[in-house]
């Protein structure tokens, strides 16, 4: 064991602090606005030129080759330093590791560096009006096109986050209607300007049009958008899902972040006698602290080439439930100000209390929790 | 960064581990309650065969803490924390209590009543004047502990002044942590044991495992135990290394370890339903150490307030 930083950590760590110091933006609208999406957009641009946009990625493809805890490292630099979410994270952080796993090489060559590159802007196709968390309730249809080499597409997808904005959507489609729930889907990569595609965007709760619905009406995709096996795509896709339920999404930087402006706000705020909401806003620095401490035994584990698996749930449900506990910690600080939307913490409150219904519920979660890390047995 | 742990650490582990399935099983801890001196005939020797008992002397906290969770998950009733960890490090000649012929406790500022201070033969005495071994001394019985094997004793006497308050400190810590350590144990036993009670277990034609809220009440258990362990494990990495803010880690851990054992605790028994509020059936052997532990050395609240105390 030894828990710290190797001086090569320590050097990209400086490295990344001083360009993000120097050149994270402040104050840009939401990314989950049209305008706001441009704006973030040539933030994301600007990263990649400066090759921070996919660190962990080869060099060929627009990274540097850094470790998972390097990774960790700029993303706890990346918040600390005020860094927005990143629109395009559903690219890079729930389709890249699929295609890097499951892509042919000329599938890694077209996508990836257009899309480290914020030129090819990805949203995720999973959900439909009755396929939430019960993702092999898929019914959206690909059917076999032979004589075009290829697979037409039809149904609808919903709660698309950002699909409005994006240029293609990669998701679960019914390829076998015969087989069962979880058996017979394909993974496909569909460009968002192809003929028979409706977008429609909608609104959040927050108010953001940062949802849409995708409508395909008999869309042709040929077979070099297809990803992994035919019918295999329930095992490409749990590649995805797991990623966006543990580390490569919600990396601990974000968490840490919020506790430490959790602690600014308790210094402008508080009643230092106020026991309670003192013990809540330790409280909330200790998990987090947690969560990153977890993190750092997870990346120990997968750089010693141990798979991970169902242990994701676990760590989405502490996150999700952490986030929004945080920012409830914040608005009672707030008291007659929480209502205010010029704070960032209603917003932000609104934004965590997606957390535990997005990626599967938290509900699903415990239940694959019990069953897949505790053994119990299934209804 | 590399947070794992070496093989020899884990061989130690695996080996008191072992040891303990073997001469540490429920009925064994159920007989301490019992009996004259709360401890048992055979497993403090055997722990000093192997090398526990003077562990702190040679080995780092990192080298130990896993071996604490083992005692915890056994829940030994014995003053393992208190002689081998805090105590045995502070006497002027350990030898004795190293190879187990002498059990030393310690009445701490801070810590509550004093455990197994009537089968001690020494007590080391710590308070922010610094740290006193007393050889003569005093035991007054003060109260029965929730959890049988317990004894607490007020000890009074007099001694000679071997260290000070910044010795004092790092022993309490230490104390805080081992007692962490054990909490962690505490929660995986009580989470396994009611994992197989429910999938054994039949209601309305199914294990009752398999319905939702059990599974629930067990995943919030076991959340709880995965983000509470890493940082028991970073704290003793930091004791190990002095690093500055090691009484912080320490009271994270202490903090969240024993709110994931007093939660588990409390699923574990809802989970079991009737049997396992039977005095008969061994779960409360359990549940009443982490209850135990976890208003020793500092509970969580006061943890909680000392890491206040150096973030807001």
């Amino acid at each position: 064991m030894d828990l710290t930083f190797t001086p090569a950590e320590d050097a990209f760590r400086a490295e990344s602090r001083a360009w993000l110091e120097a050149n994270v933006p402040h104050g840009l609208r939401s990314g989950d606005t049209r305008d706001g999406f441009a704006a973030h957009l040539e933030w994301e641009r600007a990263l990649h030129e400066a090759r921070f946009a996919v660190v962990s990625w080869p060099d060929e493809y627009g990274g540097r080759g850094a470790t998972p805890m390097e990774w960790l490292i700029f993303e706890e630099e990346y918040y600390r330093a005020g860094g927005p979410q990143r629109v395009t994270q559903n690219g890079i952080f729930l389709l890249a590791p699929t295609v890097f796993e499951f892509g042919t090489k000329e599938q890694q060559d077209r996508i990836l560096p257009r899309m480290a590159a914020a030129e090819d802007l990805w949203c995720q196709g999973w959900s439909e009006p009755n396929a939430g968390s019960d993702l092999a309730a898929i019914q959206s249809k690909a059917v076999r096109d032979e004589a075009s080499g290829g697979w037409r597409l039809s149904g609808q997808k919903t709660w698309t986050t950002r699909g409005a904005f994006c240029t293609h959507l990669f998701g679960l489609f019914r390829s076998d209607p015969e087989a069962e729930r979880h058996r017979g889907l394909t993974y496909f990569l569909v460009p968002l300007d192809a003929p028979g595609v409706t977008v429609r965007g909608f609104g959040r709760l927050d108010g953001d049009e940062g949802f849409a619905e995708v409508f395909l009406d008999d869309v042709f995709v040929p077979d070099a958008d297809v990803l992994g096996a035919v019918h295999e795509g329930w095992g490409v896709a749990m590649v995805t899902t797991s990623s966006e339920r543990g580390l490569t999404l919600r990396s601990p930087g974000r968490f840490t972040a919020t506790a430490a402006r959790l602690i600014d706000l308790w210094r402008e705020r508080a009643d230092p006698d106020e026991a309670r909401l003192r013990d809540a806003v330790t409280r909330a620095s200790i998990d987090a602290e947690a969560y990153r401490w977890q993190t750092f035994l997870t990346v120990t584990r997968m750089t010693a080439g141990e798979q991970l698996g169902p242990e994701s749930s676990l760590t989405k449900v502490f996150w999700s439930d952490l986030d929004v506990r945080m920012h409830e910690t914040a608005l009672e600080l707030l008291g007659v100000d929480a209502e205010r939307d010029d704070t960032g913490w209603m917003k932000g409150y609104q934004f965590a209390l997606s957390g535990p219904i997005y990626a599967g519920t938290n509900e699903i979660q415990r239940n694959l929790i019990a069953e897949r890390v505790l053994g119990l047995p299934r209804r | 960064m590399r947070f794992a742990f070496t093989e020899e650490q884990l061989a130690f582990r695996d080996a008191v581990r072992d040891l303990l399935a073997r001469e540490c099983p429920p009925s064994v801890v159920r007989d301490a309650w019992t009996n004259s001196s709360g401890r048992t005939d055979k497993v403090w020797s055997r722990l000093a065969e192997m090398g526990v008992l003077g562990a702190a002397l040679e080995l780092r906290d990192i080298d130990v803490v896993l071996v604490l969770e083992e005692t915890g998950y056994a829940a030994v009733p014995e003053p393992v924390v208190e002689h081998a960890v805090v105590a045995t490090p502070l006497l002027a000649d350990p030898g004795s209590a190293r190879a187990g012929e002498i059990t030393v406790v310690t009445a701490f500022e801070g810590q509550g009543p004093v455990v197994y201070a009537d089968s001690a033969d020494t007590v080391v005495m710590g308070s922010e004047a610094g740290v006193v071994v007393l050889e003569d001394f005093d035991v007054a019985p003060i109260a029965t502990s929730v959890d049988g094997s317990r004894r607490l004793g007020e000890v009074t006497g007099s001694g000679a002044r071997v260290a000070d308050a910044d010795a004092f400190h790092r022993a309490f810590d230490r104390g805080a942590l081992g007692t962490a350590a054990q909490l962690i144990g505490l929660t995986r036993r009580m989470l396994d044991m009611t994992v197989a009670y429910v999938i054994e277990r039949q209601q309305f034609g199914a294990p009752v495992g398999s319905f939702q809220a059990v599974k629930h009440h067990l995943a919030d258990a076991r959340i709880a135990l995965e983000f509470a362990r890493p940082l028991v494990y970073r704290a003793a990495w930091s004791m190990s290394e002095g690093e500055s803010e090691s009484p912080v880690h320490v009271s994270m851990a202490k903090a969240s370890a024993g709110d994931a054992a007093l939660l588990t605790a409390g699923k574990a028994l809802q989970c079991h339903g009737a049997i396992g509020y039977s005095f008969e059936y061994d779960l409360h052997l359990f549940m009443k150490r982490a209850w135990a532990l976890a208003a020793t050395w500092g509970d969580a609240a006061w943890h909680r307030a000392r890491v206040g105390r150096a973030i807001l």
